[in-house]
Formats: structure tokens, sequence, C-alpha cells
């Protein structure tokens, strides 16, 4: 076992027991910090994909501002634990859900189609072009996401940024106090 | 010789997305069916750059932009729907949230 792998384990455990931590905490609070613990892993089983351009907006959207959010929303209002009331949980159905995900994947991993999950091991990363013949090619530089994003990937691109602007504007129009219909 | 292979990222994805899942249906907190949400997208994100890294294909990680996009204009606007809801209702658990049922 080398030094990656090892890497890989201390980092999967940190993202499942963050997770599980998470969902299991009585206290919002305690919750949020479990997630920031759960998210940074996922940054850095991202960087062991070679994909550190994700890892970085991973720590910058989730850790950063997602999770400041919930916490200044946790905050504003001021959610404690609540006795009973939040220790109540419905077990029976959250194990059927994890029951069911677990056949769900089994299922997807035996009627894959051998070639796609061919390959046990990594294929080398060597300068990749952008471009490769239909696709675009895999590359560790933050350009190839440029590339991508505005050739393939432009009309996305655009429904993306529309899409922030609606979420802004719905979010100030719901939180905005009620005007008086008439002045 | 490398022992850890696609596959080990991709049940490590699926675990994520089962935890993530497990909260959403078992709490009744508002709040943290949102972060459960979060963690079942992670796990969807993590399957999308392991098969874009062992293919050699961009795709996967430009998919996964704009999920991380998604994601951040969902919880905006889901936060500003709970505080919305909190005003009317004054609590944030999801099983106060019955006016449906009588």
């Amino acid at each position: 076992m080398n030094f990656v792998d090892l890497l890989f384990i201390v980092f999967s455990v940190l993202t499942l027991g963050g997770g599980l931590l998470m969902v299991l905490s009585r206290h919002p609070v305690t919750a949020a910090m479990y997630m920031i613990v759960s998210m940074l892993g996922v940054a850095a089983l991202f960087v062991l994909l070679d994909s550190f351009f994700l890892a970085v907006l991973q720590v910058l959207v989730y850790a950063g501002a997602v999770m400041v959010l919930f916490l200044f929303i946790i905050m504003l209002l001021d959610v404690g634990p609540q006795g009973a009331k939040s220790a109540r949980l419905s077990w029976l159905p959250g194990l059927a859900g994890v029951a069911a995900t677990f056949l769900l994947g089994i299922l997807l991993l035996s009627f894959l189609p051998e070639s796609s999950v061919q390959s046990s091991s990594w294929p080398p990363l060597d300068n990749q072009p952008h471009v490769n013949g239909q696709n675009l090619g895999f590359s560790t530089q933050v350009s190839a996401f440029g590339f991508g994003l505005f050739t393939k990937y432009m009309l996305p691109l655009q429904v993306a940024g529309f899409m922030l602007l609606a979420a802004m504007i719905g979010v100030i129009v719901l939180s905005k106090k009620k005007m008086e219909s008439k002045a | 010789m490398e022992v850890i292979t696609p596959q080990h990222f991709l049940i490590l994805a699926t675990l994520l997305f089962a935890v993530g899942f497990f909260g959403v249906l078992i709490r009744r907190n508002v709040l943290l069916l949102l972060m459960s949400l979060e963690l079942m997208l992670n796990g969807v994100n993590i399957a999308l750059v392991s098969f874009s890294r062992s293919s050699l294909n961009m795709d996967g990680s430009i998919f996964v932009f704009f999920i991380m996009t998604v994601a951040a204009a969902e919880v905006a606007v889901g936060l500003a729907l709970l505080v919305a809801l909190f005003k009317k209702r004054d609590s944030v658990f999801s099983d106060d949230m019955r006016l449906l049922e009588n």
C-alpha cells in the first residue's frame, strides 16, 4: 500500500464520518461543523483525482459560501437542540432508503457494460490536448475548464448564469417585507 | 502497483449518497434536510469526477461545475423559503408543516 492509497482511506473515512455525524447530531451548529469536515474531505478526494480546480471550488463554494449561509440562517432563526423534538428520528424509512440506495448501486454496477468500468487502474495523465476527437480531453489545467465552458457548454453556461440571476431575484422577493398594497 | 481503483471511488460515492439520503429520511429539521441534500450532491460529484478522470474526458468535470452552481442557488432559495416559513409558523420542523392535513 503506497502513500496515495493511505490518503484515500484517511479522506474517505473523514468524508463519511463527517457526513454520518452531521446526520445524527442534535444541534444544528454541530451538524454544520461536521458538514464542513465532510466537504473538506470531498475536496481532498478531488485532489486525489487530479481535479485541482474543482477542489478549490469545493472549498470556496461549499465549505465557504454555503456553510456560512447555513450558519447565518441557524443563528438568525436561533434554532437549538430543542429537546425531544429533534431527537425523535424516523429510523425505519431511513434504513429502507439506505437499503434501496445500495440495491440501486449494486444493480447499476452489475448492469453497466464492462467497458464503462473497465479501467481497474488510472490512465496516465500526459499533457492531454483540449480537444480529443469528439470529446474534451481531461486536463489538470484551469484553461481546460474555460475551453469546455466557452465552446461545447456555451448554452448551459448562459442558462446557469440566468438561473443564478433568477435565484437572486427570487431570494430578494421572498425575504422582502410585505409592502402595503396602497401606500 | 495501484490499489485504489475507480471502483473504490464509486463505492465511496454510493456510501456518501446513502448517508445523505438517510439524513433526508430520518431528520425532521428542515435545515438538516437541506444539509443532507448537499451531502447527496457531493456523492454524485465524486462519482462524476472519478468517471471523468478514468475515461480522460472533461465532460464529467464540467458537469460537476454546473452541479455546484445549481446547489449554491438551491441552498439560497431553500433557506429564504425556510425563513419565510419560520416567520409564518414559528418552527423549522417538517412535521409542523401540515396545513393540508386538516
